[in-house]
Order: structure tokens, then C-alpha cells, then sequence
């Protein structure tokens, strides 16, 4: 490809200094500095370090110890699975399905995106509104079906036993079924456009050798997939770790008592509400390195295939 | 029998569709009719659509009493408008350098940006806040530089999706094309803006879309650079009214519309190049 146009290398100089003047000075050193800060003894935000932490790996040994960490981890490593399992599996079914019909896949496509477009503290407020205790949508659509028990005193009023979506055997439910829904338009959205980049002949000629739908499907359309399918793998396992406002909107700190932590969470809570700057920074590195490791195994294990 | 087969098939495609679309669209439309119902009632009954006695316009005017939304939205162009045309700019010249050159620390370069994919925004949000403190640009109290100071790592932040969305873009572009414009006459330079971007157009629409709307709706970054009233944009005013209304559900109703509404009219305008020019780039990456 490289062609007689670009062996002259000067003008490259234009093209890649700006973004990565800005990478470098705005990502690139910040994050450096922050793998700085994880040994360092830091008081609070604004303040300048008071030398090395005692013994300089401290954090990374109370990282271990830690047993919000231990909740925070847990619950990520869940939410990282069911993303897989269900953002990338529904999104992927609505593809294929949208895939079949003609009337009106273009509307479908323009809503599923909607969640994506709106910002999480909307969404957050919005799902409180709906998850409500006392009166929320869902706690009126089960009352409105029979299904929460309730009393009517002599005076008229009526007692309802209203379902608490927070407390400690639904929380793990109510916050994972936003950011679950949220992006499965996002990842419909990839595998749709994936979907019509197979070239049409393939099919005709299945539909020729007599393969029904679902056959081809199988067949054709899912291993052909099969690089749009570990992108979005990667893109779902790193998006997992990194989740925050959503649930932070939601939940606010560890709600129900240290039970809802997640890592994103939790290193925000540690750093800007506790204060413990340095500690804060090593949740952020931790989060960096299962990202890496987590999207590595995942391409391993679904090896995108040259030979398509 | 196969044609009735084919029609209960279909029938059921459409049904599943349609209850997902369902459960996009209806809570938003739960919001809107209980950011117009009396604020009493929202808890009792907020199903109905709101008629009557509990019609209000309350809620909105409660809103726009309580907190500058005047004032918010136009920081929040200011802020969410120069990020955009900055990725744009930026990321464009540096996805056409990549893919149609080949020199030394190419791949190198490439796994940088793919790295940076990677970093959680609170990983460099405080080395950030110290060095900007340090240069004079956050925390002074000056509006017009406090929202320079998240213009700053919002274009940083963005920069590596919108470089391998571009990039798989710009690959997919002919080359033969440049080659004949090269022997035409035209410059690097020129190439670039006559050719690559007309061509790209699409994904450059993509791009522009997405660093809007993660700009706008970022509320971790405002809430740490935008910390005076005359700062606040649009994410953060939201935030802030829902910390203080406590159990007024009407107003919390109604906030939610009012930030909402402005990003649901760019994307409904905007949605056709998002659907063609999203994923050129990711399917390649």
C-alpha cells in the first residue's frame, strides 16, 4: 500500500503531532503519574505527596485485605459476565431478527440507540423513579397485578407491602438491569452493520443449495461474525470494569451496607470522599490491568480468524 | 403450510422487536407524562395520562425558578461544541498519518492509542486537576477558563475512539483515487481535504456525534472542573437539582426531560450516519 505519494515523510509531522501532543500530555502522563501515586503517601486531593508509603507497597498488600475490595470485585466480575452473556447475546439475537425483516428496521435501529444517547444521570434518576419504594412504576405495575400483599384498615386506608428493589436480595438485580440495558443498543448497533457487510452472494447460494433460515444462520452469518463478535467482547469487557455513574446515581456509596460496591465505584469513593488519593490510584491500575488481562483471554479464547 | 409457517415466524420477529423497542421508549414517555402530573399524585397513580385536575406546568416552572438552565445550556455548548470540532480536526489528521503512511514506530503508535482505550477517566482526572491547577487554568474562579479546563481532557479522552473509528474508515477509501488526484498535482494536504474527507464523510459524522454526546453527558469531569453556579452545565445543574429535591418527584421528572430533550433532537436529526458510519472502524480494530 505504500504508495509513491506517501514516501515523503514531512508532512506526517503535521498529521500526528497535535493528537498526540494532546495523548501524551492529557492520558499518557497522567496515568503514568497515577502508577507514581499508588506508592506514594498522599493526604488529600490538592496536596503534594509526603514522601513513600511504609513499605512502599502498602497498597497493593491492603488491596488484598480489603474486603470491600473483595465485594467490589465479586460484583464487577458478575457484571462483566452477564454483560457478555446478555448485552452482546440480545443485542445479537435483535440483529439477526432485524436482519429478517424490511417494514420498519429502520425505526427499530433509530430507538434501541436511544438509551445510549442519554446521559447516565438522567438515566440513573429516571430508574430511581421507576424503582421506587413507595409507589415507583414497577411497585404499581405489581401491585395493579395482584402480586404485593396488602391490607385495607376499618378507616378505608389502604397498607401496602411495598417491594424494596435496594435492599440486600434485590439490589444486585436493580443495578445491573440498567447498565445491561443500556448497551445492548450500542453492540446491536456493531453487529447490525457487521451483519450487512457478508456479501449477499453467500447467501443466494445457501438459499440455492437449499439451506432454511435458521440453518443459515448457524452456518454463514455467526462465523462470518466472528470478528464483530470478539470486538464486541472486548469493547463489553472493558466497558464492565469501567462502569460508574449509573450505579453511583443510583446507589451512591456501597448501598446496601457495603454490598453494592463496585471497582469503579469504590475507587471513586476512596478518592474523593475518603480521601485516600494513593489508594484510589491503585484501584485505577488494578482496573487497568484485569481490563488487559480480561480482553486478552477473551481474544484467545475467540480467536478472530484470519482467513476471512 | 410453509407460508403459514413463514408468517407465524415473522409474527414473532416483529413481537420481539417490538416489546425491546418497548423498553426503550416507554420510560421515557412515563417521564414526560409525570414531569406534567400534579407532584402529589405521581406516587398514586402514574400510569394515566395526566389530564385535568392533575395537568400542571408546575414542575417546569418550579425547574426554571430553582436552578440558571439559561445559563447551563449555553456552557454546555460552548464546552460540548469545541470538543467536538477539536476531535474532528485532530483525529482526522491523525487516523489519515496512520493508516496511509509506513514508518518506523507505526505500530507502536497504534498500540498507544488502543492502550488508552483502556484507561478509566478517574485514573488521570487527578494528575490532571494538579497540573492544570499548576498552569493557572482550574480552579481559578474565572468561568470562561474553568470550561477550558474540561475542554482540554474531554478532547484528549476522545481522541483514541474517534482515531480507530477513522482509521478503519480511511482504510476502506481506494487508493487509486489519491494516486491519480497525486498525479494531478495535488499536495499531501490537498488529498486529504478533497478526497479523504468527502469520502469518510459518514464516519467524520459518527465521530462528531459520539464526542457530543459523551461531552454533554460526562458529569465526572464537570463536577470536578465546574464548581462555581455560573460554571455549571447542563449535566451537573441536573445532578445537583436532583440532590436537593428530595422527595419532589414532579421536579425530578421534569429536570430529567429538560436535560434529555436537546440530545434526543441532535441524535433523531443525526441517527442515519450513525447506523453507516459507526462500525467500519470497530470491525476492523
Amino acid at each position: 500500500m505504500s504508495s509513491m505519494i506517501y514516501k515523503k515523510k514531512s508532512p506526517l509531522l503535521v498529521f500526528l503531532v497535535p493528537a498526540f501532543l494532546f495523548l501524551f500530555v492529557y492520558l499518557y502522563y497522567p496515568f503514568f503519574q497515577n502508577i507514581l501515586n499508588t506508592v506514594l503517601k498522599i493526604g488529600g486531593l490538592g496536596r503534594a505527596a509526603e514522601g513513600l508509603n511504609e513499605p512502599w507497597y502498602e497498597n497493593y498488600v491492603r488491596l488484598f485485605q480489603d474486603p470491600n475490595m473483595r465485594t467490589a470485585l465479586k460484583n464487577t466480575l458478575i457484571l462483566t459476565v452477564c454483560t457478555v452473556v446478555f448485552q452482546v447475546g440480545i443485542a445479537l439475537i435483535l440483529a439477526l431478527l432485524v436482519d429478517t425483516i424490511r417494514v420498519g428496521a429502520q425505526f427499530f435501529r433509530t430507538v434501541y440507540f436511544f438509551p445510549i444517547v442519554i446521559s447516565a444521570t438522567a438515566l440513573g434518576l429516571m430508574f430511581n423513579l421507576i424503582f421506587l419504594y413507595k409507589g415507583g412504576m414497577v411497585n404499581q405495575l405489581l401491585l395493579s397485578m395482584g402480586q404485593l400483599p396488602y391490607e385495607v384498615k376499618p378507616s378505608g386506608k389502604v397498607i401496602v407491602q411495598w417491594l424494596d428493589w435496594k435492599d440486600q436480595a434485590h439490589f444486585l438485580f436493580t443495578m445491573l438491569l440498567p447498565v445491561m440495558w443500556q448497551y445492548v443498543g450500542f453492540y446491536f448497533v456493531i453487529l447490525v452493520t457487521g451483519i450487512n457487510n457478508i456479501s449477499q452472494d453467500i447467501f443466494e447460494a445457501a438459499a440455492l443449495d437449499g439451506a432454511s433460515g435458521l440453518k443459515r444462520t448457524r452456518y454463514i452469518t455467526l462465523p462470518l461474525l466472528r470478528n464483530v463478535l470478539c470486538t464486541c467482547l472486548v469493547l463489553a469487557i472493558t466497558g464492565a470494569l469501567k462502569v460508574f455513574d449509573l450505579p453511583w446515581v443510583m446507589f451512591g456509596a456501597g448501598m446496601p451496607e457495603n454490598m453494592g460496591w463496585l471497582t469503579g465505584t469504590y475507587m471513586y469513593d476512596q478518592t474523593f470522599n475518603k480521601m485516600n488519593v494513593d489508594y484510589g490510584s491503585t484501584i485505577a491500575v488494578l482496573i487497568v490491568v484485569l481490563g488487559v488481562v480480561l480482553s486478552n483471554i477473551a481474544n484467545r479464547v475467540f480467536k478472530p480468524s484470519e482467513d476471512i | 403450510m410453509n407460508s403459514r409457517r413463514q408468517k407465524a415466524s415473522k409474527a414473532v420477529t416483529y413481537l420481539v422487536l417490538s416489546f425491546w423497542a418497548l423498553t426503550t421508549i416507554y420510560p421515557f414517555i412515563w417521564v414526560i407524562l409525570n414531569s406534567f402530573r400534579q407532584k402529589g399524585l405521581i406516587m398514586s397513580d402514574s400510569f394515566s395520562l395526566p389530564m385535568g385536575e392533575a395537568f400542571t406546568w408546575d414542575n417546569y416552572i418550579t425547574a426554571f425558578q430553582r436552578a440558571d438552565f439559561k445559563n447551563a445550556y449555553l456552557n454546555s455548548f460552548l464546552i460540548s461544541g469545541t470538543v467536538t470540532i477539536c476531535v474532528v480536526i485532530i483525529a482526522g489528521l491523525a487516523a489519515y498519518g496512520l493508516v496511509r503512511y509506513r514508518f518506523r514506530f507505526r505500530g507502536l503508535l497504534y498500540s498507544l492509542i488502543m492502550a488508552g482505550m483502556m484507561f478509566p477517566v478517574f485514573s488521570t482526572i487527578i494528575p490532571v486537576f494538579r497540573m492544570e491547577a499548576m498552569m493557572g487554568i482550574a480552579g481559578t474562579g474565572n468561568r470562561w477558563l474553568s470550561l477550558l479546563a474540561v475542554i482540554l481532557p474531554q478532547i484528549a479522552g476522545n481522541l483514541c475512539f474517534a482515531i480507530v473509528i477513522l482509521m478503519g474508515f480511511i482504510q476502506s477509501v481506494p487508493i487509486e483515487l489519491e494516486e491519480s488526484a497525486y498525479i494531478d498535482g495535488c499536495s499531501v494536504f490537498q488529498i486529504y481535504f478533497h478526497i479523504i474527507i468527502p469520502a469518510a464523510k459518514s464516519s467524520f459524522a459518527t465521530v462528531a456525534i459520539f464526542a457530543f454526546l459523551w461531552s454533554y453527558n460526562d458529569l465526572f469531569t464537570q463536577s470536578f472542573f465546574l464548581r462555581y453556579p455560573q460554571e455549571r452545565a447542563i449535566t451537573g445543574l441536573l445532578n445537583e437539582i436532583s440532590s436537593q429535591a428530595g422527595v419532589n418527584y414532579g421536579l425530578m421528572a421534569s429536570s430529567v426531560v429538560l436535560v434529555v430533550i436537546p440530545v434526543l433532537v441532535v441524535y433523531v436529526c443525526l441517527q442515519k450516519h450513525i447506523i453507516k458510519g459507526l462500525t467500519a472502524g470497530a470491525i476492523k480494530g
